[in-house]
């Protein structure tokens, strides 16, 4: 989630022209690929070696860490089958992939965050990879794979795990004689404990943390967002109302520190000292084992009420293939000889210049900042705990979700009759979505 | 020139239809040569988009522009029953019904004040134009993480502590502390432009009308109600539209004073944010549903001109008797 975090920021730099640009974009880039014939990628495969080898264009998203980009760059020009060219992709990287996947002029491999979008696979805008992942899969952390199916198929390959986990400091938590929180109820007399004047004691974000916590209290409440068949909302119970009731006391005590120099997803505020204990993402641990060396441990979510369990959410980034490109059979081997085959490499993307979990199990021991300590309680906690919103989370549900959390935690509504409006209308998304 | 004789001059009739296509010393085709790009260019952007985007309002149009799924008015159907598009409508009357007048306000202050300045009149004029130049997504970055930082070092906090009270939470969204800082980054930026805008339009108003009320014995507070305010209608009209179609416009500010990775809080949220993250938001492309809050989008503004055109033509009318 590195990934996500980087374009997200950026995404909101540019949020701006983005939403203009996309819309016209849209419109006039197809409209132009089909009335003016031939696009500039045709004429630019011809010119290069006669025609031997099909040339295949792969699309990143811009990798935050230096070094990322001359490595991708590295492995498309070792492979020998096709000539791969790579594109770098900084700014909004998921408006850009979906606009160019209207166009002839989309790239044959691209990454999707989770493995593609529902939508991507209903319109067959990516390739059918089942055929190459069904006989590999359980190499790969089961979590992910999980949610990488979609009616018994797979279609996209997972590169990198990443993920979200609980960051405290050992020493302040010794001193104030409180154990690291399992349970929520610990989190709160914990985080009370040693809250003080300078150092707050749990820290999600300066909204709250609502955002960022939002489904997170769904599955520590102990439910799933839907039923099996995806029919409806199966989280809309009393023991999710009341995590959030549990939450909401709490955001009133001092323990929650409302505002931080940065926000969630830097590892700052832990790092600076304004926080005991915040909620953060793997990607940034460099960042805070350089300023407080051993002085913290990881733990997973904490479970809340007695059907609670523990959890993180996860993303991945997967290797996809257009369906409609040129070169649909060499676009498939390719991936499959990067993110199946070429272990090494795979290992060195995820390891060398972030932090990140590779997909493939047992190359977690093989990278050398999940060996030990809490690199290896993270990725731990991915395969056992990880969660992460189901393909049919859609956008609109998943806006209407977080409005009716905020609007309990923070303006005190009533959560039974909040929910009652997301799950009238999770049962119309899906009805929707299914089309 | 043109009703000429036919005797006298026998013009060939294949040439007649050219002549007259080209017009006097060939106008019409000056005038197509200088407007076409420019009709080109906007029947490509603008207008195709347009008609496309409505077409494609009646559309389940996800992830495509050439959609075969017809749901009729659903898209609209789905807007319409949105309890939280609604909202931001409110949202937007709100933001409307304060940022307007203060920034005429504001603008009217300041131009006047140049207007009687006696020196510096250049300096400051740059001075106070110089924010409109800065990007809405710079000052929001601005505003949220250094003047109005929730934390204790936010600059607003840091002072009102010294002034013995206490932090606020200024965009947590559990108060309402969060219009000062969207109103005041918004002032800040626009403020300059209008000010511009007005000073041309003070200008334009004759120095002896108000020699004349100077005769009459009119000043100060006089001058200003019945010389420059009537005298800048047709300024403060055009003024208040933009500012009233920049309300409507209203983003960039919003999206980076509120929004976070992959979430934007209810509150706070104007009908272009609003329709961007249920239509684009994340990785989603919901094309129709963007299509269909576009079209009902561009009905309220042009409403909104329609009234308020109407509401101005009026008091002019009755203004004349």
């Amino acid at each position: 989630m590195i990934g996500i975090m980087n374009l997200n920021r950026r995404h909101l730099l540019t949020a701006a022209s983005g939403l203009a640009a996309t819309a016209t974009l849209a419109a006039c880039g197809s409209n132009k690929g089909d009335l003016g014939g031939s696009t500039s990628a045709t004429t630019g495969s011809t010119g290069s070696s006669g025609g031997a080898k099909p040339v295949l264009n792969q699309w990143y998203h811009e990798y935050g860490e230096p070094g990322v980009k001359e490595a991708v760059q590295k492995y498309a020009a070792d492979y020998a089958d096709a000539s791969v060219k790579v594109t770098w992709n900084p700014g909004d990287y998921g408006k850009k992939l979906g606009s160019a996947l209207l166009t002839k002029d989309a790239p044959d491999v691209f990454e999707v965050e989770q493995g593609g979008t529902l939508d991507m696979i209903q319109q067959g805008q990516i390739a059918d990879l089942t055929d190459i992942v069904k006989p590999v899969e359980s190499q790969f952390n089961p979590a992910v794979m999980k949610r990488f199916q979609f009616n018994g198929k797979y279609h996209s390959i997972p590169q990198v795990v990443d993920m979200q986990l609980l960051y405290y400091r050992k020493s302040v938590l010794e001193k104030a004689g409180v154990q690291p929180p399992k349970t929520f109820a610990e989190l709160t007399a914990a985080a009370n404990k040693v809250a003080t004047g300078d150092m707050g004691g749990f820290f999600a974000g300066n909204d709250g943390g609502v955002g960022v916590l939002g489904t997170l209290f769904i599955w520590a409440s102990g439910l799933d967002q839907f039923d099996e068949a995806r029919t409806k909302a199966t989280f809309t119970q009393q023991q999710f109302y009341d995590a959030l009731t549990a939450y909401r006391d709490f955001s009133k005590t001092k323990g929650l520190l409302q505002s931080a120099s940065k926000e969630w997803y830097d590892g700052s505020p832990i790092a600076n000292g304004e926080t005991a204990m915040q909620w953060g993402g793997l990607w940034s641990m460099p960042d805070i084992q350089k300023a407080l060396g051993d002085d913290f441990g990881v733990l997973p979510f904490p479970a809340i009420g007695a059907k609670g369990r523990v959890a993180v959410p996860f993303g991945a980034f997967g290797a996809c293939v257009n369906a409609k490109g040129k070169n649909v059979e060499a676009a498939k081997k390719f991936v499959s000889w990067l993110w199946i085959d070429q272990e090494d490499k795979q290992v060195e993307f995820a390891d060398a210049f972030g932090t990140h979990i590779p997909s493939k199990t047992a190359l977690v021991q093989k990278a050398s900042k999940l060996k030990e300590g809490p690199g290896a309680d993270a990725a731990k906690f991915v395969s056992e705990n990880g969660f992460t919103n189901d393909i049919m989370w859609t956008g609109p549900l998943g806006d209407a979700f977080g409005a009716a959390v905020t609007n309990v935690i923070k303006k005190n509504a009533d959560p039974a009759q909040e929910f009652k409006k997301v799950e009238t209308l999770a049962a119309a998304e899906l009805k929707r979505v299914k089309g | 020139m043109s009703p000429a004789t036919p005797s006298a001059e026998p013009a060939t009739p294949k040439a007649s239809w050219w002549r007259v296509f080209r017009g006097h010393q060939g106008r019409n085709l000056w005038y197509i040569g200088f407007f076409l790009p420019f009709l080109v260019g906007l029947v490509t952007f603008v207008y195709i988009p347009m008609v496309w985007s409505t077409y494609l309002s009646f559309f389940d149009a996800r992830n495509t522009i050439q959609p075969t799924r017809f749901v009729g008015l659903d898209n609209y159907r789905y807007l319409l029953n949105d309890q939280m598009f609604r909202n931001s409508l409110g949202v937007f009357v709100v933001f409307a019904l304060l940022i307007v007048p203060l920034t005429y306000v504001c603008s009217l202050g300041l131009a006047l004040l140049l207007q009687g300045a006696k020196w510096g009149q250049a300096f400051f004029r740059s001075v106070f134009f110089l924010p409109t130049a800065v990007s809405y997504v710079i000052a929001a970055m601005v505003w949220r993480l250094s003047l109005f930082n929730g934390a204790r070092f936010g600059m607003a906090n840091s002072i009102l502590r010294q002034l013995g009270g206490e932090n606020i939470n200024w965009l947590g969204g559990t108060t309402w502390w969060y219009w000062p800082v969207v109103i005041s980054l918004r002032l800040w930026l626009q403020v300059g432009f209008y000010m511009i805008l007005l000073i041309a339009g003070l200008n334009r108003i004759p120095q002896d009308t108000y020699e004349a009320a100077a005769l009459d014995g009119a000043t100060g507070w006089r001058t200003l109600r019945y010389i420059t305010l009537p005298q800048l209608r047709t300024s403060t009209v055009a003024v208040m539209m933009l500012l009233l179609i920049g309300a409507f416009q209203a983003f960039d500010e919003f999206y980076n004073l509120f929004g976070s990775i992959g979430s934007y809080p209810p509150y706070a949220r104007p009908p272009l944010v609003h329709m961007y993250l249920i239509s684009l938001g994340g990785t989603q492309q919901d094309l129709g549903l963007g299509g269909a809050a576009t079209v009902i989008i561009t009905t309220i503004i042009v409403l909104f001109g329609l009234g308020q055109n109407w509401l101005l033509g009026r008091s002019e009318r009755k203004e004349r008797g």
